[in-house]
């Protein structure tokens, strides 16, 4: 399934946040989005998602739903989103309770997701026994658990550690491998957005408008830190946001 | 200059559990009292001897008069804060869902909140008859404002993001409210409840007092028409068990529902 996003405009209050953003995202690719904060890449993925509505432009599905699929557009959340009183297991279960599958399904699909995140030994865990990016991995496993044709990920490294980044990157890298998915991947980290995407979409700061799409031809698998053509496109990337960046960081918070 | 250890200037600000502080304190108290109506530097119009209120607390038990006195006051408390706090939770349930309805009932509990419910009790004599429905009826009101309030509170505390990630996911409105919102509001009802059952103690003392032949606050006004002392303070030694014992009673429930917690 891809997705694409059709003269996107929307408001808070007075104020612009997103002017006029149109973005496709093909199937079987990973999209980032970055863009100093503050310029509404959160809000263009929730309403990738269908959980705000932009008031003017439109969000466009095509193509077919893959087999099996319980739910297309499925968010993986900075915050992690778990219920602290269900297990692992519980919470994955939450989301495939409401399709009336069989206790059989649903029991071989949580095995089959924990498998691939390997959590298969904190099944019965509760999300505060476990760290940061476990609890990152069990939301990614909830997410694959429904089988979404698109995966829209909000910032989902950004509240975890430089060491647990680099992992989950790297396991975020091998899903994709074993199984591509479509994604928008929404960073304000540049090092995740040449590591993941296959285009970088970068927004300008507020109002957030789409500067530049770039198309990285690396393969997601053949990326590793410090590869020369990523340093020159993070630099480049870098160099397009800095001054976007220092000036949204010397504005006043509205609100 | 000479090296000197950084003296420590962290620590404190952190209760920690002392086991049988508690315990101790209360038997300190106890023998300090002993000692002073005994000795007679307290006249036994002040206070009564706590030997002599144990022993008055024992022939209760042992005559069968304590529980003719504690059986209906049980009854009495369970039956009304059974009825306020069940409607006390749909309604802040639905208060805290549904905005038409927050805005047409959060005045209406403002306004009852603040009375002194005693004051209803005529009311409720001529409204429920004088015998157990008034008393039921009081506690029940007594208990039903804190229980809204706490249970609205409660509902508006739950994280929205759990909510959008539910809805993100394609959950139904009555999932969400059954496996996020109610669970997630728990701990604030529960710790509301604790309020709402102590208030619901002392409006059935109240209410016995006013109008019942038996009763703990019935044979504490009884005992206190005559002065004396041992059974009035008999009496005050049941009723504080009967608060440490609901206070236990929703720890413990505590520790069951909300185990994800600590």
């Amino acid at each position: 399934m891809d997705l694409s996003l059709d003269h996107l405009t929307h408001r808070y209050g007075d104020m612009l946040v997103l002017d006029d953003v149109s973005l496709r995202i093909p199937a079987g690719e990973i999209l980032c989005v970055i863009g100093p904060s503050g310029c509404g890449k959160s809000t263009l993925l929730r309403m990738l998602g269908g959980l705000e509505q932009p008031d003017q432009g439109q969000v466009l599905q095509g193509g077919e739903v893959p087999d099996g699929c319980l739910n297309p557009l499925t968010f993986v959340f900075q915050d992690f989103a778990l219920l602290p009183w269900r297990t692992v297991a519980g919470n994955i279960s939450l989301v495939l309770e409401d399709h009336g599958l069989p206790r059989a399904e649903v029991d071989q699909i949580i095995d089959d997701v924990l498998a691939r995140t390997k959590l298969s030994d904190f099944r019965d865990a509760l999300p505060r026994q476990l760290s940061g990016g476990m609890k990152q991995r069990v939301a990614i496993a909830r997410a694959l658990a429904v089988k979404p044709a698109v995966m829209l990920l909000d910032e989902p490294l950004s509240a975890l550690d430089a060491q647990t980044r680099e992992l989950l990157m790297e396991d975020l890298v091998s899903l994709w491998a074993r199984q591509p998915f479509t994604a928008v991947y929404v960073t304000h980290n540049l090092a995740e957005a040449v590591r993941l995407g296959h285009q970088i979409a970068v927004l300008s700061r507020r109002p957030g408008r789409v500067r530049e799409v770039i198309r990285i031809d690396v393969p997601l698998l053949e990326r590793a830190p410090g590869l020369p053509e990523l340093d020159a496109l993070q630099s480049r990337l870098w160099h397009l946001m800095r001054d976007e960046a220092l000036a949204a960081d010397q504005e006043l918070v509205h609100g | 200059m000479a090296e000197q250890s950084v003296p420590f200037r962290g620590g404190g600000f952190r209760p920690q559990t002392k086991r049988g502080v508690g315990v101790v304190v209360f038997v300190v108290l106890l023998l300090f009292i002993e000692w002073g109506t005994r000795a007679g530097w307290i006249s036994n119009l002040t206070l009564p001897r706590p030997s002599d209120v144990g022993a008055t607390l024992w022939d209760l038990g042992r005559s069968g008069v304590l529980w003719t006195h504690l059986g209906p006051s049980l009854t009495r408390l369970f039956v009304g804060s059974l009825l306020g706090v069940s409607a006390g939770i749909g309604i802040g349930v639905l208060i805290g869902l549904f905005s038409y309805v927050r805005a047409g009932l959060v005045p209406v509990v403002a306004a009852i909140f603040p009375i002194p419910k005693i004051a209803l009790l005529p009311l409720f004599v001529i409204w429920f008859g004088i015998d157990e429905g008034s008393k039921y009826a009081l506690i029940a009101l007594g208990t039903f404002t804190p229980t809204v309030v706490a249970t609205y509170g409660a509902v508006d505390n739950v994280d929205r993001g759990l909510i959008r990630m539910g809805q993100s996911f394609g959950l139904g409105w009555l999932s969400i409210v059954r496996k996020i919102v109610l669970p997630g509001a728990l701990p604030g009802i529960l710790s509301g409840l604790r309020v709402s059952l102590a208030i619901g103690i002392i409006l059935l003392v109240a209410a016995e007092m006013l109008g019942a032949e038996y009763g703990v606050g019935a044979y504490i006004l009884q005992a206190g028409s005559l002065y004396d002392l041992e059974r009035l303070f008999a009496g005050v030694v049941i009723l504080s068990a009967l608060g440490v014992l609901t206070s236990w009673i929703i720890g413990d429930l505590e520790k069951r529902l909300l185990a994800w917690r600590s």
